[in-house]
């Protein structure tokens, strides 16, 4: 089978392989580059788990081909936090209390965190429609949705 | 799930990706949101040999009023209808519908013209599209061509492209002053495709009565609808409670649902007139200047 070369910059870092096109960006990420951090829970593009930013808009990396990312930068949870410190909305879900088994959380702060990049005072409605790809079957919300206000508020207060 | 193999191309422009098409034919599959496509090639309910990525060709998201005309092209994605001045101001009808269409993520990829071309009578812009009365300017290896809407759709998941045409742009009226439109949508949860979806858009003359209307029906049917009688049945008229009543028994005599999971055939149909009634309301208020 043949395979194409594939380059892309994820959390700052060019990074490569050698995968077939019909390879997903989730499966480049976790297989090849093992960051494991991005998680695979429908792959039915349905429950947003596999939630990353390409290019700063978040996407579902089990319905983009590798391929499709070549020369394009991702990020993932694991660019979150900077030299050792917690993202506002890493800290708001352990403050908070945002999640029980861990397993939507990955996505469901990529999703914050382009929610809070577009609009950085949400009211408690806009924080629902934003996470509204990101399926948990833990918490019921009430948590995450607090957890994003506490990043908002603190957000806001570093930018003051 | 691992998609089946196939070759990738991502041609730098719209004439290479034709070139492609020809080339290839109907082993070829073009792809752009890819959130129809590639499910489906997951399941193995599609197995392209060669996939044209079109994302990558410049000049092609433009978003622009011109010449009587909304004009969008191939890769505009929902998110760009969500975030557009023109989109609010002058169609709400696609402001509402883009906006109950699945997710955030989704709609970051997802394009209009994905949405047409794939055929599904379950997907929302269609019926939007069909209430609007656009056209599809279509380029293939034999040149450009542009087909109204009503023509565009032929079967189930087929419709009136050529395995070597590209979808370039969609095309769309602006309509006049005092014009209105709403989409409604019955969903199970968020995101998730219709029930049943109605699009209406109206313009009032300077009476206040009907100018004209355009209903379009979503998943009530093996294609979307154009309610044709419905919308007949309101020129000229008082925009008062008989009128769109009988526009909605209208509407929902000219659905054909069927009983499936999402629910059954009888209670869709009512679904039908009782939106229609809802979104042409709606629209008839916008049209007014209200909400
Ligand atoms: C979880 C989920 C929920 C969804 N919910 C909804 C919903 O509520 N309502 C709704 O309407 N849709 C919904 N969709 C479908 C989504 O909007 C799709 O993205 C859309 O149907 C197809 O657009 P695309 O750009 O992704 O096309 P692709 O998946 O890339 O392509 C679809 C088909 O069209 C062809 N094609 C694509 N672009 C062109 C072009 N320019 N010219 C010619 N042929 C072309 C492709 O070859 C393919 O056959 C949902 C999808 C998902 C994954
Ligand atoms: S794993 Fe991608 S959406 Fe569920
Ligand atoms: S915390 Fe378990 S799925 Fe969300």
């Amino acid at each position: 089978m043949s395979t194409v070369n594939v380059t892309v910059t994820v959390n700052g870092v060019e990074r490569s392989a050698e995968v077939e096109p019909r390879t997903l960006l989730v499966y480049f990420l976790r297989d090849h580059l093992r960051l494991t951090g991005t998680h695979i829970g429908c792959d039915t593009s349905n429950c947003g788990a596999c939630t990353v930013m390409l290019d700063g808009k978040i996407i579902k990396s089990c319905t983009l081909f590798a391929v499709q990312a070549n020369g394009k930068s991702v990020k993932t949870v694991e660019g979150l936090a900077e030299n050792g410190k917690l993202h506002p909305i890493q800290e708001g879900f352990k403050e908070e209390h945002g999640l029980q088994c861990g397993f939507c959380t990955p996505g469901m702060m990529l999703s914050a965190l382009e929610l809070l990049q577009k609009n950085p005072h949400p009211s408690e409605d806009e924080i629902r429609w934003g996470i509204s790809g990101n399926l948990c079957r833990c918490t019921g919300y009430q948590n995450i949705v607090k957890a994003i206000q506490y990043a908002a508020d603190k957000m806001a207060k570093g930018e003051a | 799930m691992i998609p089946p193999s196939f070759e990738y191309h991502a041609p730098g422009s719209l004439a290479d990706a034709i070139g492609l098409l020809k080339q290839h034919g109907d082993e070829a599959k073009i792809l752009s949101g890819g959130h129809s496509l590639v499910p489906l090639m997951k399941m193995r309910f599609a197995a392209p040999a060669h996939i044209v990525d079109i994302n990558d060709i410049p000049g092609l998201d433009y978003l622009k009023e011109e010449g009587g005309h909304l004009r969008i092209g191939a890769l505009v994605r929902e998110a760009d209808l969500e975030a557009s001045a023109v989109i609010a101001a002058k169609f709400p009808l696609i402001l509402d519908a883009t906006k109950l269409i699945a997710d955030p993520q989704v709609r970051n990829r997802a394009t209009i013209a994905g949405n047409l071309a794939h055929g599904d009578p379950a997907n929302d812009h269609p019926a939007v599209m069909l209430a609007l009365d656009a056209e599809l300017v279509i380029e293939g290896s034999g040149g450009e061509r542009v087909v109204p809407i009503t023509k565009f759709f032929v079967d189930t998941f087929e419709t009136a492209l050529a395995s070597d045409e590209v979808l370039k742009e969609v095309r769309i009226p602006i309509p006049p002053a005092k014009s209105g439109g709403a989409y409604f949508k019955l969903e199970r949860r968020v995101g998730d495709f219709a029930i049943v979806g109605v699009a209406a858009q109206v313009s009032l003359d300077g009476a206040g009565n009907i100018q004209s209307a355009g209903i379009g029906l979503t998943n009530v049917g093996p294609m979307p609808i154009k309610a044709e009688a419905a919308e007949a049945s309101l020129a000229g008229k008082a925009p008062n409670d008989a009128t769109l009543q009988q526009a909605g028994q209208l509407a929902a005599d000219a659905s054909k649902p069927v009983t499936d999971n999402r629910a059954p055939e009888d209670y869709k149909r009512a679904m039908v007139k009782e939106l229609t009634i809802r979104a042409l309301r709606r629209a008839v208020s916008r049209a007014e200047g209200g909400n």
